[in-house]
C-alpha cells in the first residue's frame, strides 16, 4: 500500500479500507452496487471470503498492521447464512474483537462490521460512503497495530 | 497444611501401586526459593516428593494433554476449570485423567517479593507468614499481601471437577463489585488506555512464555510460527507485540479460566491479564457465560442466541 493517498484532481486524503466481504451476500451485494451503478468512494480493496464464520480476528490485526487505513468487515444478515450458522458464531467472535480494539486505544471507526444482503446494492453504497468518511476523518493509519515494516511480512 | 501433603502423598502412593495411573502430576520443591516445580510421580516410591503450598503456581492442566497414559492431577480450582475446558474440546479423555482437587487460598506472586528484598537468597512459611532474606533487604510479609492477582478476584477456589478431594474446601470470597479491575481500566479515555498498553506492549520481549504457561494455548501450530501466511516478522515491536498478545487473547476469548499463570511466567511483568479480563467480562455480560465451570458446556464462542447482542455494527 505504497502508493499516493492524495487525489490528484480534489488533493483530498483518500484511505485504503480492506473490505473483507461474505461470497453470498455482500459480495454480491457489492455486485449489485455495481450493476446498479450506485457510486461509491473507491477506496475499499475487497477479499472475498466464503463466510463471514470464515474471518480470523489475525485478518483484522494484520490488515491494520500492514498499513490499512481502515476495515470493514460485512456479511449476510443474521439468520440469513448460506451456510446457516456462520455469521450467527461471527458475531460473537466480532463483538468480542471491536470491543477489545477498543480498550486497547484503537480509534473508533477504524474497524466497521456491518450485514449487507445481495439485495442491497443501495445500502452497499451507503456503508462504503460512511466507512470511509469516517475513515478519512480519522486520518492515515499511524494505530496501535500499525507496523512500521509491516510491508517486510508480505509474502 | 502438612496433613494435606500427607494426604496428597498417600492418594498419589495408591494411584500407581494400585496401577489405576502410570503418572501423578503435582508439585515439588523447586531449585529456587518460593518456586515450587512440576513434578511427574511414576513410582510409587516418588510419592514423597510432592508438596503442596503458596508457591504452587504452575497450571498443571498445561501438561494434562502433553502426558502420555492414564494421568492423575493435583488441581487447584483454577487448574480444575481448565481441565474442564480442554474436556469440552475433546483435548483429554476423561476416563484416563484422574483429578486429586485441592482447595486453594490462592497462591503467592514473587515478583512483590523480589521488588521489595531483591533477588531472594533463602525464604520459609509458616502460619500465614512468609519470612524472606534477600539480596538488598530482609522482610517478613503477610501471605495477604503477596497473593496473586488473579487469586484476588478467584471465584471458584475450590474445584469444579473431581476424583477425590483433599483438605478443606474454601469459602468462595465475594467480591464487592465484579470485573472492578476492568471497569477501572473501561472509565479511562481512550487515549490513556492506548498509552497503558503501548508501555506494557513495549516490555514484551515476545518470549512466549506466557503462550506455554497457558494450558489452553494448545494449538499444533501457534499463528507467531506460522510461515504462510507470515503473521509476524521476527523482530521485537511494541505494535507486532500487541498484536501478538491481542491475537492471543482472541484466541482465549470465551476459554480463559483466568488462572495468571501467563501474567505470572511473564519475565517482563506485561500486564497480560487486562486484556484476558476485559474478554471475561466482555463474555460474561454479553453472552452471560463463564468458562470452564461444567464438562457439559461448550465455550462462549461455539455457541449463539438468535438475539445476541449486535451494538457493534455500523449505523448506516
Amino acid at each position: 500500500m505504497g502508493e499516493s493517498q492524495v487525489n490528484t484532481e480534489t488533493k483530498a486524503y483518500e484511505p485504503k479500507i480492506a473490505a473483507f466481504l461474505c461470497n453470498w451476500c455482500s459480495y454480491a451485494g457489492a455486485d449489485l452496487a455495481g450493476v446498479g451503478r450506485f457510486q461509491y468512494p473507491a477506496t475499499i480493496r475487497t477479499i472475498r471470503v466464503p463466510c463471514s464464520g470464515r474471518i480470523n480476528p489475525l485478518y483484522i490485526l494484520k490488515a491494520m498492521a500492514n498499513g490499512a487505513d481502515g476495515v470493514l468487515v460485512s456479511g449476510c444478515h443474521p439468520g440469513d447464512c448460506h451456510y446457516m450458522s456462520g455469521n450467527y458464531v461471527a458475531r460473537r467472535k466480532f463483538a468480542l474483537i471491536d470491543s477489545l480494539l477498543k480498550h486497547v486505544g484503537l480509534e473508533e471507526g477504524r474497524v466497521n462490521f456491518s450485514w449487507v444482503s445481495a439485495a442491497e446494492g443501495v445500502r452497499f453504497a451507503e456503508v462504503v460512503k460512511g466507512v470511509t468518511g469516517r475513515v478519512a476523518a480519522l486520518g492515515p493509519n499511524n494505530g496501535v497495530f500499525k507496523v512500521e515494516d509491516g510491508g517486510g511480512t508480505n509474502e | 497444611m502438612s496433613s494435606i501433603i500427607e494426604d496428597i502423598r498417600a492418594t498419589a502412593r495408591q494411584l500407581l501401586t494400585d496401577g489405576k495411573v502410570d503418572v501423578v502430576i503435582g508439585y515439588e520443591k523447586g531449585s529456587l526459593p518460593l518456586k515450587a516445580t512440576p513434578c511427574f510421580v511414576r513410582s510409587p516410591q516418588d510419592a514423597d516428593k510432592l508438596i503442596w503450598d503458596e508457591t504452587c503456581e504452575n497450571n498443571l492442566a498445561a501438561f494434562s494433554a502433553l502426558t502420555q497414559g492414564k494421568k492423575a492431577i493435583i488441581a487447584k480450582g483454577c487448574d480444575s476449570r481448565a481441565l474442564v475446558v480442554l474436556l469440552q474440546e475433546n483435548q483429554l479423555v476423561r476416563d484416563d485423567l484422574y483429578i486429586i482437587g485441592v482447595s486453594c487460598n490462592g497462591i503467592l506472586d514473587e515478583k512483590k517479593v523480589v521488588a521489595e528484598t531483591g533477588e531472594i537468597l533463602s525464604a520459609s512459611i509458616a502460619d500465614g507468614k512468609i519470612s524472606v532474606k534477600g539480596m538488598s533487604a530482609d522482610k517478613e510479609f503477610s501471605f495477604a499481601e503477596l497473593k496473586d492477582a488473579s487469586c484476588q478476584t478467584c471465584r471458584y477456589p475450590n474445584p469444579v471437577l473431581e476424583d477425590i478431594h483433599i483438605g478443606g474446601l474454601v469459602e468462595a470470597p465475594q467480591q464487592a463489585t465484579a470485573f472492578a479491575d476492568v471497569t477501572e481500566m473501561e472509565n479511562k479515555t481512550s487515549a490513556e488506555r492506548e498509552a497503558y498498553f503501548k508501555e506494557q506492549m513495549n516490555k514484551c520481549i515476545r518470549c512466549y512464555a506466557c503462550r506455554n504457561a497457558c494450558p489452553l494455548c494448545y494449538c499444533k501450530e501457534c499463528f507467531v510460527d506460522c510461515n504462510s501466511p507470515k503473521w509476524l516478522t521476527g523482530g521485537v515491536d511494541s505494535a507486532e507485540n500487541l498484536f501478538f498478545q491481542a491475537g492471543r487473547v482472541l484466541h482465549l476469548a470465551g476459554r480463559c479460566v483466568e488462572c495468571g499463570a501467563c501474567s505470572r511466567a511473564c519475565p517482563q511483568g506485561v500486564d497480560i491479564r487486562a486484556l484476558n479480563r476485559k474478554m471475561s467480562k466482555d463474555v460474561f455480560t454479553m453472552y452471560h457465560h463463564e468458562s470452564g465451570i461444567s464438562v457439559d458446556g461448550s465455550p462462549a464462542l461455539n455457541e449463539y442466541s438468535a438475539d445476541d447482542p449486535e451494538a457493534f455494527l455500523v449505523k448506516e
